[in-house]
């Protein structure tokens, strides 16, 4: 919402200074956005006349002027070729910085001639981007004065963020009330002459709308205005209305403008002679009716839409825009005038459909004055008059008027309660009054009714926030929120730790954390097996950012590319968030993922980078499972890694039927999908599939040392080719019971001297006894029965 | 042999360990004084060849000449060997400039480190973590937050809609963290006191606005809560997260639907001097949006607004990232650029504790 420091004054009688009401707004709720005041800098530029223009000795394209800058002549080398000898405009003298040019003028001379000012375009001003010329103005513009003041561009403009509860600061009065019941002055009362009223209304308003649909227009105030003169609008209008960005049209258009923006109420004119027929009927739309409004795009209206519409059809959207048709234009003599109240839901409804954003459906929306149709009428229509000339008619109305009024009760107790700041009663009640409202005092209770302009008043909270925002939040208290305990407790639960402690665990492995959009675009959610429709943004902002995300592993590896586009090689990043399957809160799940990409290592002297693979992963997923608590060794690896996955290099851990992670080299083919080059290799955490560990006391079990050496013994086995060696561990760790504690593959051989489809693992198996030394007896009866149950089990025979 | 001269015997064994310059000479020279046919053990044995006293005496002094001896042989020993070994590092030398195997190091995310810090502030104050889902339905999202269909409020949401469902019912991507405090109170009772961050997404994508952004919500509902306590929980927060002790804190009145009295928070900061400083100073900054909650949405919640009542406050993590960590742009959080993560990155083995420092 914008005006200007001199359309304020015309509502509140302050002795305050632009700057003590640019402080307070803000505390008011009206959030200052920009103050822009070019008095300052517009200061040194004044009217002048060039009184002589002579060609220039030495330059075909220059002229020399003599210049009456009121005070005198000055001599001014121009070279606009609307410089010429009567011309009225705008004189910089020496001294003067010249914002357009960026450029302090000093005495120069140019060719030969001195000059000793300037004379300026608007560019050079920067008050437009007009340059055909020097500016020319009215020659009856007083010469000597300030330009800035001559011209309306001394006023300053000021911009506020108004909430959308504030309606009624959609117009300067608003604002002026606030700062009036703040004590920053008294809110002038309206003025307007007495309108005299001749002849009924060349058209006359009716109400088609169903029985229980009344509500959508509740009251409808008109008038027709005969013998007008829709010429230009007074300067002091044109200067406001384009110092706050509104275009000036003609007076008529000007007027209703202008309005809208002072009091927040929007109006509509018709040309009456436009209209056909004698009535104006309010009425919802037929099905198929079209109607072209004043933005000269035609709408298709459907039976929802509130319209108004003469003899022949819809002509108006009802509190949006009005039609093109019955319009005012610069020839219009005779004017229909509409003040109206529609429903508010009506309006958004309809400006939503259509996609419509105007100043009248913004108000609408927000809700007027539900009064203002009669209040008004009068004050708009002695504008007319006295800017265009001609006769109002008699009024014309429709419909019972808004229900709005109502009683809140409030005991005045109710703001200490909830802001913890105490205002005396008395106080309460001025700014109550002072803001519109009225109030009975029926002690200990007050029944407070809202002003017609205060449709979001709604209860004594509404109430409380009212007396406060006016007595000043900084009088609020600051209080510690009560302490339950001296030792604070953890802010988050087990599930919650996780992804803190993941992320650093992660970090610590060398990977960085990447935070990236969870959209992706349709054909990639389809080939990382999600993209179901219900995951599908209606209105996504592109078609990249289209689709709820199935796997963190696309978005990775578009991180992984671009970096690498942009030169980075040898890149490991990981990301927590959620991946979604399906739309209720259960379809949404966290996950863990990271990708190692490249080298494990750049480029360097000692040689020890290698490529990363899926042994990089799977450590990194196995850490994370550990991390959480799950034991490691007890997990089942199997090969059904989804298909973005190297099928041969990848796998799942599994503890029985759930999926706890996946991992492995990432799939060429995917790979070329993202245009990435390189080894790359991934995982997936699947972090609401691992179970949170039991609540246990913080009690260790005891720590259970032996004091007996352990034994190493090394096996070496030749196993068809599909045996794993998760299956050969276990068969060992069985058979070993309970003397075996760890078993480690050291080595993996095919070749020369196995038979085709066999390997050798060669396992390194650690015996610790509780009890007592093991026996060179005893060793050699767990190594028999580790070779048996390998023989049993897993097919396997001790390589000779 | 029997005239032997002891002290002859020893300078001459002595010198000889001296002069052996390599392991090898130096057990030629061992071998000849105490091996089996040494000048010293010869000496040894022709003691049985002298009587009484004269025995005794020449025998102290050859045991005497044996433990020097072996002393020598031993300090020479030691003292070849350190040469020795002196000489083999000094072929082993390396140029130490050189650059060390080399180890990746990670970095947190500057969104999660904030978050972390926001934490551990909020853990001091009592609230815990709240969650909620990021597809979200219209009603948690507005109606229970008191914005019902054709609030004008829910036009400034720019919100994303997914997909309508076979009943038409569509659901949003959450526009703020709110919803949490609706399910939050659906799912508990009063006292309540959490927090709920997260992300959010609206349907603006420029310099300053990012379709997914981060925020953090925080409900307190309890008895006799004001807007005192507000006041100074939030104050308390700011100054605590900023590291400012006398950061000025103002309130201004705003208006949110799901709170009534609102308020926006704004920071004190300096923009001396061209840079940002968050401080005492003559402008002010935007952090945060807050208010008691509205009685309507305590009525959503099945929560008496007669008998309770509290706050609540929602941030946007980015901002205040940016306004910390003097983080310019908004849209380098999500582009993951590796040069980006390093530069504003956090290492993981510090983290944002109260005891151990917040910053």
């Amino acid at each position: 919402m914008k005006f200007t420091w001199s359309w304020l004054n015309d509502h509140l009688d302050t002795d305050a200074d632009m700057s003590a009401i640019l402080d307070v707004l803000p505390m008011l709720g009206l959030e200052v956005e920009s103050v822009v005041d070019r008095s300052q800098a517009l200061a040194p530029f004044t009217i002048a006349r060039i009184v002589t223009a002579e060609p220039h000795p030495n330059a075909d394209s220059l002229r020399v002027c003599q210049v009456d800058n009121g005070d005198g002549m000055v001599e001014v080398v121009c070279g606009a070729p609307n410089a010429v000898a009567g011309l009225v405009g705008v004189f910089a003298p020496v001294g003067a910085y010249v914002p357009g040019i960026d450029l302090t003028l000093t005495e120069a001379e140019i060719r030969g001639v001195s000059s000793r000012g300037m004379m300026c375009s608007e560019r050079e001003m920067m008050i437009s981007d007009e340059h055909d010329g020097i500016i020319s103005l009215a020659t009856d513009a007083p010469i000597g004065s300030s330009y800035a003041a001559w011209a309306g561009l001394d006023d300053p403009v000021i911009e506020i963020a108004i909430t959308p509860n504030r309606a009624d600061c959609l117009g300067v009065r608003g604002i002026a009330r606030d700062l009036a019941a703040a004590g920053y002055g008294k809110l002038k009362p309206l003025k307007s002459e007495p309108v005299v009223a001749k002849g009924k209304s060349a058209i006359s308003w009716q109400l088609d709308l169903p029985s229980d649909q009344a509500y959508l227009c509740p009251r409808i105030v008109g008038r027709s205005f005969s013998g007008l003169s829709n010429g230009v609008s007074p300067k002091w209008m044109q200067q406001r209305l384009e110092a706050v960005g509104q275009r000036v049209i003609s007076a008529l258009v000007d007027i209703t403008n202008y309005i809208m923006l002072d009091l927040g109420r929007p109006l509509h004119a018709y040309d009456a002679d436009r209209v056909k027929g004698e009535t104006l009927t309010v009425r919802l739309a037929k099905s198929g009716e079209n109607m072209t409004a004043l933005n000269e795009k035609t709408y298709q209206l459907d039976d929802q839409m509130l319209v108004i519409a003469d003899a022949d059809g819809a002509d108006d959207l009802a509190g949006i825009m009005g039609g093109e048709r019955t319009g005012v234009t610069d020839d219009t003599t005779t004017m229909f005038l509409e003040i109206a109240i529609f429903d508010q839901v009506s309006v958004a409804m309809t400006g939503r459909k259509l996609n419509i954003h105007s100043d009248a459906r913004y108000r609408f929306e927000r809700g007027l004055d539900a009064t203002s149709p009669d209040t008004t009428i009068d004050y708009v229509s002695a504008m007319i008059c006295a800017i265009c000339g001609g006769t109002a008619s008699e009024l014309t109305a429709q419909g019972e008027g808004a229900d709005w009024q109502r009683q809140i009760g409030y005991r005045p107790e109710r703001c200490v309660d909830l802001t913890g700041v105490s205002v005396a009663a008395d106080k309460q009640k001025t700014i109550l009054e002072t803001l519109g409202f009225s109030i009975e005092d029926a002690n200990p209770m007050w029944h407070v009714a809202p002003p017609p302009w205060r449709g979001d008043i709604v209860g004594a909270a509404d109430l409380v926030e009212e007396i406060i925002r006016v007595s000043g939040y900084d009088a609020i208290p600051e209080l510690p929120l009560p302490r339950q305990r001296v030792v604070s407790q953890p802010a988050v639960n087990a599930e919650q730790k996780r992804p803190i402690m993941l992320r650093r665990l992660m970090a610590g492995r060398g990977m960085s954390e990447t935070v990236s959009f969870t959209f992706v675009d349709a054909a990639t959610a389809q080939r990382y097996g999600g993209g179901s429709s219900a995951l599908h943004l209606v209105n996504p902002i592109s078609t990249d950012l289209a689709v709820m995300r199935p796997s963190l592993i696309p978005v990775l590896m578009d991180v992984v590319a671009r970096n690498q586009a942009r030169g980075e090689s040898d890149i490991a990043v990981f990301e927590i968030g959620p991946i979604f399957v399906d739309d209720p809160p259960t379809g949404q799940h966290p996950v863990l993922a990271g990708i190692r990409h490249g080298m494990t290592a750049g480029r360097e002297w000692t040689g020890s980078a290698r490529p990363v693979d899926w042994l990089d992963v799977k450590a990194d997923a196995m850490a994370a499972l550990a991390a959480m608590g799950i034991k490691t060794e007890a997990l089942q690896t199997r090969t059904d890694a989804p298909e973005w996955y190297h099928p041969g290099q990848s796998g799942t851990l599994n503890q029985g039927k759930m999926v706890l992670a996946r991992f492995g080299t990432m799939h060429p083919a995917y790979m070329d999908a993202h245009d990435l080059k390189g080894p790359a290799a991934g995982f997936e955490v699947l972090l609401d599939a691992v179970p949170i560990p039991r609540q246990k006391s913080s009690q260790r079990a005891l720590a259970n040392l032996s004091p007996y050496q352990q034994v190493g013994r090394d096996f070496a086995f030749v196993l068809n080719q599909d045996v794993t060696s998760e299956k050969l561990i276990r068969a060992v760790r069985g058979a070993g019971k309970p003397l075996v504690t760890e078993v480690t593959v050291f080595d993996v051989y095919a070749g020369k001297g196995i038979a085709d489809g066999q390997k050798s693992v060669a396992l390194a198996v650690t015996l610790q006894p509780m009890k007592a030394t093991l026996t060179e007896a005893e060793i050699e009866a767990v190594s028999q029965a580790i070779i048996s149950a390998v023989e049993k089990h897993c097919g396997g025979v001790l390589r000779g | 042999m029997a005239g032997a001269d002891p002290q002859a015997l020893q300078e001459a064994i002595l010198a000889a360990i001296e002069a052996a310059d390599t392991p090898d000479a130096l057990e030629i020279v061992r071998i000849g004084s105490l091996g089996k046919k040494g000048e010293l053990t010869t000496a040894m044995k022709s003691l049985g060849q002298l009587e009484g006293d004269a025995r005794r005496e020449m025998g102290q002094a050859l045991n005497a000449v044996k433990d020097a001896v072996t002393q020598a042989l031993e300090a020479r020993r030691s003292a070849l060997a350190m040469a020795e070994l002196n000489r083999r590092l000094a072929t082993e030398t390396v140029d130490v400039s050189l650059s060390q195997r080399p180890e990746t190091a990670g970095v947190i995310h500057p969104l999660s480190r904030t978050l972390d810090e926001i934490l551990a502030i909020f853990a001091e104050m009592g609230f815990t973590v709240a969650e909620g889902p990021d597809i979200e339905s219209d009603y948690y999202n507005f109606t229970a937050l008191n914005m019902p269909e054709d609030h004008p409020a829910r036009q400034e949401h720019d919100t994303f809609y997914m997909t309508p469902d076979a009943d038409g019912q569509r659901k949003v991507l959450r526009t703020h963290t709110s919803p949490v405090q609706v399910r939050t109170m659906e799912a508990t009772s009063p006292p309540i006191r959490i927090i709920a961050p997260g992300r959010t997404y609206r349907s603006d994508h420029d310099a300053t606005h990012s379709p997914m952004f981060h925020q953090c919500e925080g409900l307190v509902i309890g008895d006799g809560i004001t807007m005192a306590h507000l006041k100074g929980c939030l104050i308390e927060f700011c100054r605590a997260f900023f590291n400012v002790d006398d950061l000025p804190v103002r309130f201004r009145p705003s208006y949110f639907p799901f709170t009534e009295p609102s308020a926006e928070v704004d920071i004190g900061c300096s923009r001396d001097g061209g840079g940002l400083t968050i401080g005492a100073g003559a402008d002010w900054l935007e952090i945060l949006g807050c208010g008691m909650v509205n009685p309507r949405v305590l009525e959503y919640c099945n929560i008496d607004p007669n008998e309770h009542q509290g706050f609540a406050f929602g941030m946007g993590l980015e901002r205040l990232a940016m306004l910390k960590y003097g983080i310019p742009d908004l849209r380098p959080f999500y582009d993951s650029d590796l040069r980006w993560m390093r530069h504003y990155g956090f290492m993981p083995f510090d983290p944002p504790s109260v005891h151990l420092g917040l910053s």
